[in-house]
């Protein structure tokens, strides 16, 4: 490509420009995204792209010094570089003798400089040079000049603050100007100078644009205050302006100077929160019933996006009782029809955050709700449809049920971006139950031969997530056992893995698969992943493979070949299993991998090795039961994603956390996580809304269905180890394999009989998840004293809530006494609190009751924050704790659960 | 909300309006984003999706006629309001243009640039109304020659069929004057239905779906009020009924699953007697969408043939059946079939005396496509490929291809039935008569044929 080029350049006086920049564009190793297509400019970009390559090689000499030396080599050129110089040049001499000319016309010709400055500005060449002579030129009454005018001002007077108070003057006189029009314009380009020296000039236009008889004008300014603020903060509180806005948003008759008002004054006093206790009470009196209602009622009256801002406002309001929330539920029904995605997402947050604590309601909103949320899947773009469908996911994995009869909707379209596609195949998963697994497995089976291979290998793998979390796998396992016929490479590998993901759950199907699996030629599997499945089975299933220490002996031989540290980790542990079931078959091999092994430059592959020629070594009997011991099924794979998490997105509904799948304080630093961030937890709860079931009519359902709706399934949380770090594989995976390793360490320490039975709490214990259940006798904890008249205001707590991570989350038992007392929550209140553990928020009905705890370590400002979940039908409490020091949590937990566990307790 | 830039790139990624609200996200996020999306994965079928996350800013895209319409922010914000949002000013901004496109925008963008700073201001969305937008916006547009314009949304698609409708119509600006001075009083209904279809291997309909627009665009003075009456059988929802029981049409009524309305529509006598009553601002906008999942009959029948013919030989035949009425004619019709990866060579047979019929086989994605101009009503047409192998494969032919995806247009014809019964525009005088231009058109969304 560059040859090519250069042809051109040394041919022609000007190259033929845009020809060229396709080319260069595809060249990858360029990062030149913002190519123009200006001509005066490409030529300028050409050229700099080419002065660039010259520092790293062979171009002649010549070439470079046919070109107009200083050629731009800076990106972002600066005034003092004379990129585009005589062009730049140019326009200034022009505008000046333009500045003071009265001639009929003149504004024409000035248009036309203007929008060529405003074009240059757009692709990036600074003309900040042509300051004065932009100013200069803006003496005018033609309102498109103006409008340039202002928004070159706008773009360069940050960077030249000595030249911005050229154009205080004339923006001055504007504002004072007849036309509202040009009132409103100059105001909104006072504000936006960011210059914080000339901040005193703004106050006087801001204060008459607020009293302005114009509605333009006054929107403006209400904008302007709280550009103003965060250009200076003091100046705009010092002016009162956030008290004037208040009286605005309360009385103005316009409703986006009221929109505009809203606005601002939540991102002040959120940001004045933190230091000022006025501005919490403020921000809190934006909640205020009297206020929500004064919105809600006019809605209407607002144009879609303000009313967006009124359904986020309204999600955060706490309702008096059940009437209060049909009220603002039948005010807003009509907004689920609304053609705006975003219009109907607010709402949707809305019920789902109001019917939170109203199970049978809760339910009734995602049937409702499901239809027009459907419609607009499928009426936008695909970029729309596409954050639709990432909510809608949201929903159907919180709440598979409901959407089981729906699963059509989700069927994949072959012309639908991946994105999309990846999506629906999470639904598809999710929702498979016993009535519609046919379907959605056969559907899944005709994507695997999908000519885009990612979207093949995802519906493979979906089929293999619906096979482990159905009861009746004998139709999936037929499938799966077909997709290997199929002789595709990846279709063979995806499938592979999920073979033996199968195996581990359901040791019983051992028999077709293997004998399907033993006719696969392991030349044609490359996938490290794959292999170490098939390298797997190969150990585990030894005796029924009858060539298996062959196979293994081959791949053994190659060992210098394989680079995957996965897969040659799997054939040391193969090897060994084989030797104990066959022998004499595999004795070779195995001591080929044991010495390949500890040569190994891999650390864990060096290590494993040594450890097995060890324990070999010391006795083959105990080798045996550590490395091979019988098999146990696993019951539930671990959860990538940990309830508490999934419960934070659903809390963050309608924001991008729902898109990325990851809670907020992930993925912004936190003054950026919202205008208006309150603790949805606490806002939530802190009430305990007298609702008895007879307001609503609705379907019963299973209490265990009821469970799933209120917080996504918790019940695989301590089955599984929840987290796990510092090794190299999946999680699925993952989970596997340390627990086999915990069992090897387990047997062959000395309590070795007891630990084979009830190995599975050991695991847990090991990776310091301390469950009570737990036999080997944790070191007790120094007894932690906490201090009983501890006090620690509502809004410390959502704020230190926030910001603290979880440092303990546990599950205890309440016992039956405990549960019958809590028919009055109020007692474990009190009782809580004679151990010095002080209720600040409590909610909930019959069976889940919510509960903010909080105490304090005596003579030390150290809390300790606690939520805690009792459901009395199970009996069972769930807490989280969190803690200024991390590291008395466990201390705190145990004082927590003494304390507990006495409550009923005469 | 709080946006805190906004920008259009081309295709090539320059720049073409770029607008800074709040000076919160460091310079070079135009490059930032272009290298996200152009190189999104390794694996170049990957496409970006419209939102994603660097470095702590996020990145919203839209594509509107090759066009990235791009915006920033480092808030968690709602992502439909931005992608809405989105949509809503390249709709805005084809409202004053007349014609979307990168040359209508290079010409006009200190307007795009009036447009942007009344829609925004310091991050929050101000009005996306092309009418209240009317008394801020001083600029006249350059409007760009319509003969230029390709055929990329929907209004394009009546130039070509249907005669009746003067096809520069739509193209027209909001503000532009007429050439010859005086504008026409006209007012624009097209009723789009877009169809998903698959059939099963042995022909039967496993799902389908009419996804609906009634998409509005006036050009009347004085905003008087409209009243549209739809089929008084019409039904909204399908009540307790499983979505897809088929059973359930026996009637002749139409029924909805779902639909949503413009803000400004007014619903007040809907319940009664179907009809919507609205005041249409300026600009197109769609007054109301629907989804529909009721049994209709499929407009076209695909029959598809694929035989092994000898050791590196096999043969496919596709027939294509057009089950709507005679006087009803199909547009711009594709068939595509992914055919077995080791294909080396296909030769085509089309049926004698085939006209605008082309047939090709693209060897670097291994796809049979066949396009055909038009397709009159009740006609069947037949293609016979011929394929040759370069390695010889055992196994089921059939997994190795297809399945057979269409599209097309079919211009004055709607599979709902759904109908605009008729159009009223509430004005005094007698003599004043507008033209009424109501339209229909089917067009595929995704039809599959399994084999």
């Amino acid at each position: 490509i560059v040859g090519v080029f250069f042809f051109h350049l040394s041919t022609h006086e000007t190259p033929p420009v845009n020809q060229n920049i396709s080319t260069i564009l595809a060249a990858p190793s360029s990062d030149l995204s913002s190519i123009l297509s200006d001509r005066v400019t490409s030529r300028w970009f050409l050229l700099r792209w080419i002065s660039r390559r010259t520092n790293s090689n062979h171009i002649s000499t010549a070439t470079i010094s046919a070109m107009p030396p200083p050629a731009a080599s800076s990106r972002y050129p600066s005034p003092s570089q004379p990129s585009g110089k005589s062009e730049v040049t140019d326009l200034k001499s022009q505008l000046r003798q333009l500045a003071g000319s009265r001639a009929p016309g003149v504004d024409d010709s000035k248009r036309d400089l203007f929008k060529k400055v405003i074009s240059y500005m757009t692709i990036g060449i600074d003309v900040s040079s042509v300051f004065g002579e932009m100013v200069m030129c803006s003496a005018t009454s033609d309102i498109v000049l103006k409008k340039m005018c202002y928004l070159y001002v706008g773009n360069y007077a940050k960077g030249n603050p000595d030249l911005s108070l050229l154009t205080i003057n004339f923006l001055q006189r504007d504002c004072k100007d007849e036309d509202p029009m040009i009132r409103g314009l100059a105001l909104r380009s006072l504000c936006s100078l960011r210059v914080p020296n000339l901040v005193e000039y703004l106050l006087g236009p801001l204060g008459s644009g607020l009293k302005d008889n114009n509605s333009y004008v006054r929107t403006i300014a209400v904008t302007g205050v709280l550009k103003l603020y965060h250009i200076s903060a003091s100046t705009c509180i010092d002016a009162e302006f956030p008290a004037t806005l208040k009286s605005l948003m309360l009385h103005d008759s316009d409703a986006q100077v009221v929109a505009n008002c809203l606005a601002a004054l939540q991102e002040i006093w959120s940001l004045e929160a933190s230091h000022s206790e006025e501005a919490c009470r403020e921000k809190e009196s934006l909640l205020s019933k009297p206020l929500i209602y004064y919105f809600l009622n006019r809605i209407k009256e607002f144009n879609e996006w303000a009313q967006c801002l009124i359904l986020e406002l309204a999600v955060k309001y706490v309702p008096s009782d059940s009437n209060d929330i049909f009220d603002i539920m039948n005010l807003l029904e009509d907004r689920l029809q609304h053609a705006n995605g975003a219009v109907v997402l607010a709402t949707v947050k809305v019920f789902l955050q109001l019917t939170l604590s109203m199970t049978d309601v809760h339910q009734q909103v995602y049937e409702r709700i499901k239809s027009p949320l459907l419609t607009l899947v499928s009426s936008g773009s695909p970029e729309q449809s596409y954050a639709i469908l990432s909510h809608l996911h949201l929903l159907v994995v919180r709440a598979p049920f409901i959407f089981a009869s729906d699963y059509k909707h989700f069927y994949c379209q072959y012309n639908e971006p991946s994105y999309v596609k990846k999506l629906k195949l999470e639904m598809l998963t999710a929702i498979a139950n016993e009535s519609n697994t046919y379907e959605i497995v056969t559907e899944l089976c005709e994507y695997a031969a999908n000519v885009d291979i990612e979207i093949a290998r995802e519906s493979i793998r979906a089929v293999g997530k619906i096979a482990l979390q159905q009861y009746d796998v004998n139709a999936i396992v037929d499938r799966l056992l077909q997709f290997l016929e199929m002789e595709k490479d990846y279709v063979t590998a995806e499938t592979l893995v999920l073979v033996k993901d199968l195996l581990r759950k359901h040791p019983q199907w051992s028999h077709d698969c293997i004998s399907v699996v033993g006719g696969i030629s392991s030349k044609n599997i490359q996938e490290p992943k794959a292999k170490a499945a098939l390298i797997w089975m190969l150990g585990e299933y030894a005796q029924d493979m009858s060539d298996a220490p062959y196979i293994l002996e081959n791949l053994i031989e190659n060992w210098e070949e394989e680079h995957s540290a996965e897969v040659r980790l799997h054939l040391l542990t193969a090897a060994m299993k084989c030797f104990f079931k066959r022998a004499p078959e595999t004795q070779k091999a195995l001591g080929i991998a044991l010495a390949a092994g500890i040569a190994d430059f891999h650390q864990d592959v060096h290590d494993r090795a040594l450890f097995y020629y060890r324990v070999l070594q010391y006795d083959v009997h105990v080798a045996e039961r550590v490395v091979s011991p019988p098999q146990q099924a696993v019951s539930a794979f671990a959860d990538t994603q940990s309830s508490e998490i999934k419960d934070r997105i659903f809390d963050e509904f309608n924001s991008l956390s729902v898109i990325y799948q990851k809670p907020s304080y992930i993925f912004t630093d936190k003054e950026h996580r919202g205008p208006f961030e309150f603790s949805d937890e606490l806002g939530s709860t802190s009430i305990t809304p007298e609702v008895s079931s007879d307001i609503v009519p609705a379907q019963q359902f299973e209490a265990n269905d009821k469970d799933l709706l209120l917080s996504t399934d918790e019940k695989d949380d301590n089955k599984g180890l929840s987290s796990n770090n510092g090794s190299a594989y999946t999680a699925p995976y993952e989970s596997s394999n340390i627990s086999s390793q915990m069992q090897e360490l387990a047997i062959s320490g000395p309590a070795a009989s007891a630990t084979t039975t009830q190995s599975s709490f050991d695991f847990d214990d090991l990776l310091g998840l301390g469950l009570s259940t737990a036999p080997a006798p944790t070191p007790s904890p120094p007894l932690l004293k906490l201090n009983a008249r501890a006090a620690l205001d509502p809004r410390a707590f959502q704020q230190k809530w926030r910001q603290l991570p979880i440092s303990l989350s546990q599950e205890y038992s309440v016992n039956p006494q405990g549960i019958a007392a809590l028919t009055v929550p109020q007692s474990l209140i009190k009782h809580m609190q004679s151990h010095s553990i002080h209720c600040i928020a409590s909610g909930g009905q019959s069976p889940n009751f919510k509960f903010f705890f909080f105490a304090q370590k005596e003579a030390e400002p150290l809390d300790y924050l606690t939520e805690c979940i009792i459901n009395s039908s199970s009996a069972k409490a769930q807490i989280k704790v969190k803690a200024d020091e991390q590291s008395t949590s466990q201390a705190f937990a145990t004082v927590f659960e003494t304390a507990l566990s006495k409550f009923g307790m005469p | 909300m709080m946006i805190s830039q906004f920008f259009v790139l081309s295709q090539r990624g320059d720049n073409i309006v770029f607008r800074d609200y709040r000076a919160e996200v460091p310079k070079g996020s135009t490059e930032t984003f272009f290298r996200k999306v152009k190189f999104w994965k390794e694996d170049a079928n990957a496409e970006a999706p419209p939102i994603f996350n660097v470095d702590g800013v996020n990145y919203f895209h839209v594509k509107v006629v090759g066009l990235y319409f791009v915006a920033t922010t480092r808030v968690n914000v709602s992502p439909s309001l931005v992608l809405e949002l989105l949509q809503r000013i390249a709709r805005v901004i084809k409202d004053y243009l007349g014609v979307l496109n990168e040359d209508s925008f290079r010409k006009n963008f200190v307007l795009v640039y009036e447009l942007l700073d009344e829609v925004i201001d310091f991050g929050y969305v101000q009005t996306t109304s092309t009418e209240v937008l009317k008394s801020y916006v001083f600029n006249e547009p350059i409007v760009i020659a319509p003969a230029r314009l390709q055929p990329i949304d929907p209004a394009a698609i009546f130039t070509q069929g249907a005669k009746r409708m003067p096809g520069t119509a739509v193209t027209k600006s909001v503000v532009a004057n007429d050439p010859s001075g005086r504008r026409r009083e006209e007012i624009f209904v097209d009723i789009i239905e877009k169809i998903s279809v698959t059939f099963s291997s042995s022909g039967y309909i496993l799902t389908s779906e009419i996804d609906g627009t009634i998409q509005m665009k006036s050009y009347l003075s004085g905003n008087p009020e409209i009243r549209i009456a739809l089929n008084e059988d019409l039904n909204i929802g399908r009540g307790g009924r499983s979505v897809y029981d088929y059973r359930s049409s026996s009637g002749s009524g139409v029924i909805l699953d779902d639909c949503n309305f413009h803000e400004s529509v007014r619903l007040d006598s809907f319940d009664s007697d179907r009809t919507l009553s609205l005041v249409p601002p300026d600009g197109e906008f769609p007054v109301m969408n629907y989804r529909m999942t009721q049994e209709f009959k499929p407009p076209f029948h695909v029959n598809t043939l694929i035989e092994e013919a000898g050791r590196l030989k096999a043969e496919v035949i596709i027939k294509i059946r057009a089950e709507f009425p005679s006087d009803i004619i199909a547009n711009t019709i594709t068939v595509q079939m992914p055919l077995p990866n080791f294909t080396s060579r296909a030769s085509f047979e089309l049926e004698p005396g085939a006209a605008g019929q082309k047939s090709d086989f693209k060897e670097t994605n291994k796809m049979l496509e066949w396009s055909l101009k038009k397709i009159v009503g009740g006609a069947e047409h037949t293609l016979r490929a011929k394929l040759t192998f370069s390695q010889e494969f055992h196994g089921n032919i059939t997994k190795e291809a297809g399945p057979v995806s269409m599209t097309f247009t079919i211009p004055m014809y709607n599979v709902s039935k759904l109908q605009v019964k008729y159009l009223q525009i509430a004005k005094k005088s007698s003599s004043y008569n507008p033209y009424r231009w109501v339209r229909y058109v089917t067009q595929a969304n995704s039809y599959v044929a399994r084999i």
